[in-house]
């Protein structure tokens, strides 16, 4: 028998989580939905086709993916050995490593646009799609980095001086050893930066220059359009590959999202 | 490690730099060469423009972050105490149900909050079913309100699971001894909460809704959807500024970024010191 708060609790966690997809979903899939009918009456996925046909939102959606796959994927590999440096080794200006690290995750994503606009302007990368994932990496990395470090503090290198002692190369060490042990660890640190790159709106507004269109400068277009049909089909299309990705590795996420402190 | 911190050092300290020089009327695209403070004064003092702006922005910046990150922290101890008590399949739904929460953006946390809230959202249009109100206007203004209980809202909602999160790893990081034995000398479930669990959680409470505070007072997104075009919060009215097509008023906007961003530092080392307390610092 269980208490009833348990089961408040639980409800209330499970409506409001589950309530922005079922909102959506009507406002998305319906038409001539007036005041005062709490319910829609026409269901149709007419609008909702036009907007996800629209090839401007076909683009943006592209945009949206290449850029947060790239930013993840880059700050995988740039992030790995950092980590494993800052997890297992203590070396001298070890703190100073990691303030550079850290100080990105607190500083704002506005401060780090608005500095580094002009400078892109300069160099050319403002407008491009290099550019953007330029700066999408300045959070993306150290949060990659974090929670890689978490993992590799309680790895055991043994395994590895072992392998090697027993003739293993290099190249099977890492595809044997090290990968597999810290599989978990890489599958949950990529989710974070995609999910951060994914929802970045300030700086690709501040680095795309209007050049660059992703999903979220489309929404808050569609935002100050007020047509609450556009914005929840929209909405739709840029809650699901979060969603998809995050239910697909929820398993790791139960051994290692506690150990994350993450925002976006 | 190098290119890490090759790449991120530069592209950070490179921004705070230009970001710095443009705040001091440099690379704004005016036709100035020297440095100069007057943003920061037309900023702090000014009488007209952004200088009658900002105080108010940053009251009502401090508002929102002040009740966000209280009830955030209020909201997210029960959860964390009576998740700690689940046990088996449950327990891993519930922490899943929690990570769940990061598939939604703030983005669309926030465009959920003004479909739902709207004076003809779902919530108005239940009242007009139950008969409580005819038309849109009767509804009562819960979103891009005066007060932003609309940006308070979706703070909350969202930072309740991720406060509940790391109070909870703190939860689970303690020997489930002390409780027990709290529980043999004669304490009552309600002195062991007191003086034992709060205790031991207190340090990571405290630094996370640090981070919760730093976070919400330097967002741009939510204010900028659930806001009113006055008071606005320091973000929105820092962006209105630096795009302005007139390139002077620029370096105002950035004044008022780099205002944030040296509150937002110093708000993250208190909460660095908590988290040291709290035992488990990189």
């Amino acid at each position: 028998m269980k208490a009833l708060p348990t089961y408040i609790i639980r409800f209330l966690l499970y409506g409001v989580l589950a309530a922005p997809l079922l909102l959506f979903g009507l406002y998305a899939f319906s038409e001539h939905w007036f005041f005062p009918a709490f319910l829609p009456k026409d269901w149709t996925t007419a609008p909702f086709t036009r907007i996800v046909m629209d090839p401007q939102t076909g683009n943006s959606l592209a945009a949206s993916l290449g850029i947060a796959i790239l930013s993840s994927l880059l700050s995988l590999l740039v992030g790995f050995p950092a980590a494993r440096t800052l997890g297992l080794r203590n070396f001298r200006g070890r703190q100073v490593a990691w303030l550079i690290f850290f100080l990105p995750t607190v500083v704002p994503p506005l401060a780090v646009g608005m500095g580094l606009n002009i400078l892109f302007l300069r160099l050319g990368l403002a407008g491009t799609l290099f550019g953007v994932v330029l700066s999408h990496l300045v959070p993306t990395i150290p949060y990659t980095i974090f929670t890689l470090a978490g993992v590799f503090a309680s790895y055991d290198e043994n395994f590895e001086h072992q392998a090697w002692v027993l003739g293993a190369t290099r190249l099977r060490i890492f595809f044997n050893i090290t990968l597999r042990l810290i599989l978990p660890g890489l599958v949950v640190a990529g989710l974070f930066a995609f999910l951060i790159s994914w929802s970045q709106y300030l700086l690709t507004l501040l680095i795309g220059s209007g050049q660059v269109l992703t999903l979220p400068l489309l929404l808050f277009s569609a935002i100050s359009g007020g047509n609450p049909t556009s914005i929840a089909a929209l909405a739709l299309l840029f809650v699901l590959p979060p969603v998809l990705v995050i239910a697909a590795s929820a398993r790791y996420l139960n051994q290692h999202g506690n150990t994350v402190r993450e925002q976006h | 490690m190098a290119p890490a911190i090759l790449l991120v050092g530069t592209l950070f300290g490179v921004s705070l730099i230009y970001g710095l020089a443009q705040s001091l009327g440099l690379l704004t695209g005016t036709d100035q060469r020297t440095l100069s403070m007057a943003a920061y004064q037309n900023v702090l003092s000014g009488s007209e423009g952004v200088g009658t702006e900002f105080w108010p922005s940053l009251g009502f910046s401090l508002w929102i972050a002040g009740v966000s990150t209280l009830l955030s922290a209020a909201g997210a101890l029960p959860v964390a105490v009576w998740l700690n008590h689940q046990s088996g399949r449950g327990r891993q739904m519930d922490t899943l149900a929690l990570n769940w929460n990061l598939a939604f953006p703030h983005l669309v946390w926030a465009i959920g909050l003004l479909l739902f809230f709207s004076q003809s959202g779902l919530l108005a249009r239940l009242a007009a079913l139950l008969g409580w109100i005819q038309n849109p206007a009767d509804f009562p203004v819960l979103v891009r309100d005066r007060l932003g209980m609309g940006i308070i809202v979706d703070y909350v909602t969202k930072e309740i699971p991720f406060l509940a999160l790391i109070v909870l790893a703190a939860l689970r990081s303690q020997p489930e001894d002390y409780g027990v034995v709290a529980t043999n000398l004669g304490a009552t479930p309600w002195q062991r909460l007191c003086y034992v669990t709060l205790p031991q959680i207190l340090p990571s409470l405290i630094s996370g809704s640090l981070l919760v505070f730093a976070f919400v007072f330097s967002a741009y997104e939510v204010p900028a959807v659930l806001g009113m075009p006055y008071p606005r919060m320091l973000p929105v009215l820092a962006l209105d500024f630096f795009a302005n097509p007139d390139l002077h008023h620029r370096a105002e906007g950035m004044a008022i970024s780099l205002i944030i961003a040296a509150v937002v530092m110093v708000v993250a080392a208190i909460s660095l010191r908590y988290e040291k307390r709290a035992g488990y610092s990189q």
